[in-house]
């Protein structure tokens, strides 16, 4: 059966810092059957979505991205990055539901064809859920995850505010759901909607890393032997917090941070190098050794 | 906490302002305290999010300018999450930093980071800091 196409928006961080995870992801959706398609002329997001009335500039790069999509005739965008879904979802949400904004950002934006909200923004857990579905993956997997002990962390930005949500904004599942069908064991984990400190890195880096402490160290009780995510600022924040960690405490164990889309490229049968684990922090190449997983 | 109230330290037009640009009700707020129990910033906070909103209630705009509340603020909306009145904290604390970066001032310099340190931060981490925390 021919692959379906989906209109991907990778962002900036997905080209450089997240390889890994853009890789991984490509690699795995082709082999459950969607070809991830790169959005010609994509521009940055904007990373953040405005939070001021009278602050419609910051909302034009979401909303040309928006456009390109349209442009592209299928209404569906799927995104990796968590700020990226974020942003562009709201972007869209906010073009669906005020018309005066709407007419605003559509005017102001005179070369392009108007957006009224045609697109469907969605984040890759999202169509793994709800477009291929978790019975469909796992007749896929080869090799299963066993015995890894994983904590699922979702951060900000998959989760809030509720109307962008991919998910129960308190107690989501959709990544644990993920998780358990490749043969993974996933921990209790109370942390997985905390904060990491985000942005505030460029500020006050020494908060993050007392966030990760409570982050990391609260998934280290609970027996987890790695963390799973989506978003590429939280692996930034959680692993760099940990060589500070290290020195601060000599009990503190280093934790591997990985995205969701690596694991699932791995149990898919795909190529570990294509996983690119060099980019993670933490190390995690020599726990998926020592559960067989890489060699 | 003490805060001395007099005619001449209470701020209308402050408080129109806020209002205008957040977009909210500030009036809903009753001081549950639901925003700071869950604030992942709070321990680093001189004063809590639910102080910030009775403070910005009243006008008092001298004593939020000299608190570093909304300067640590990280924008994960857990208080719009889970306030019972509905009232979007994210955006008055984004109208609050507003109105001090409209007057042309940042709160951080991209020249004061290290070339180690801007190699290493991931491009979301760069735009987003300098998009909350410079005009």
């Amino acid at each position: 059966m021919k692959n379906m196409d989906l209109s991907y928006y990778p962002g900036c961080t997905l080209k450089t810092k997240a390889k890994n995870f853009e890789d991984s992801a490509i690699a795995s959706m082709a082999v459950l059957g969607v070809n991830l398609v790169e959005l010609p002329r994509w521009n940055c997001c904007g990373t953040v979505y405005s939070l001021a009335e009278d602050d419609l500039i910051h909302h034009v790069a979401a909303v040309r991205t928006l456009v390109r999509v349209k442009e592209r005739g299928n209404g569906r965008v799927a995104t990796l990055c968590s700020f990226c879904y974020n942003t562009l979802k709201r972007a869209d949400l906010l073009m669906r539901n005020d018309p005066e904004k709407r007419n605003t950002l559509n005017s102001f934006m005179d070369e392009e064809i108007d957006y009224n909200g045609e697109v469907e923004v969605l984040h890759l857990l999202q169509v793994l859920r709800d477009d291929l579905g978790w019975e469909a993956i796992s007749r896929k997997v080869k090799t299963p995850l066993t015995d890894l002990k994983v904590a699922p962390y979702y951060g900000c930005t998959l989760l809030r505010p509720q109307e962008a949500a991919i998910d129960v904004v308190e107690r989501p599942t959709v990544l644990q759901e993920l998780l358990q069908l490749l043969g993974a064991k996933v921990i209790d984990f109370p942390f997985s909607t905390e904060c990491c400190g985000s942005f505030q890195i460029i500020n006050r880096p020494d908060f993050i890393t007392e966030r990760s402490q409570a982050i990391l160290g609260l998934a280290q009780r609970q027996g987890a032997e790695a963390m799973v995510l989506s978003c590429p600022l939280c692996s930034f924040n959680l692993g760099r917090a940990q060589n500070e960690l290290i020195q601060r405490d000599s009990s503190f164990q280093s934790m591997p941070i990985i995205y969701f889309t690596q694991l699932l490229a791995l149990s898919l049968g795909i190529d570990p190098e294509i996983c690119g684990f060099d980019l993670n922090f933490g190390e995690p190449r020599s726990l998926l050794e020592s559960k067989g997983l890489i060699t | 906490m003490r805060v001395v109230i007099s005619p001449q330290k209470l701020h209308g037009d402050f408080v129109r302002k806020v209002v205008e640009v957040s977009g909210q009700n500030l009036n809903l707020c009753y001081q549950c305290g639901k925003c700071s129990a869950g604030c992942p910033m709070s321990f680093a906070m001189d004063l809590l999010p639910n102080q910030i909103m009775r403070l910005v209630q009243l006008g008092l705009e001298e004593d939020i300018a000299n608190s570093k509340t909304v300067w640590l603020c990280a924008s994960c909306l857990t208080c719009t999450a889970r306030c019972p009145k509905g009232v979007d904290l994210s955006r008055v604390m984004e109208t609050l930093r507003l109105l001090t970066l409209r007057k042309n001032k940042d709160y951080v310099e991209l020249s004061k980071l290290s070339p180690e340190t801007i190699a290493e931060l991931p491009q979301i981490a760069l735009v987003s800091g300098f998009r909350k925390l410079t005009s």
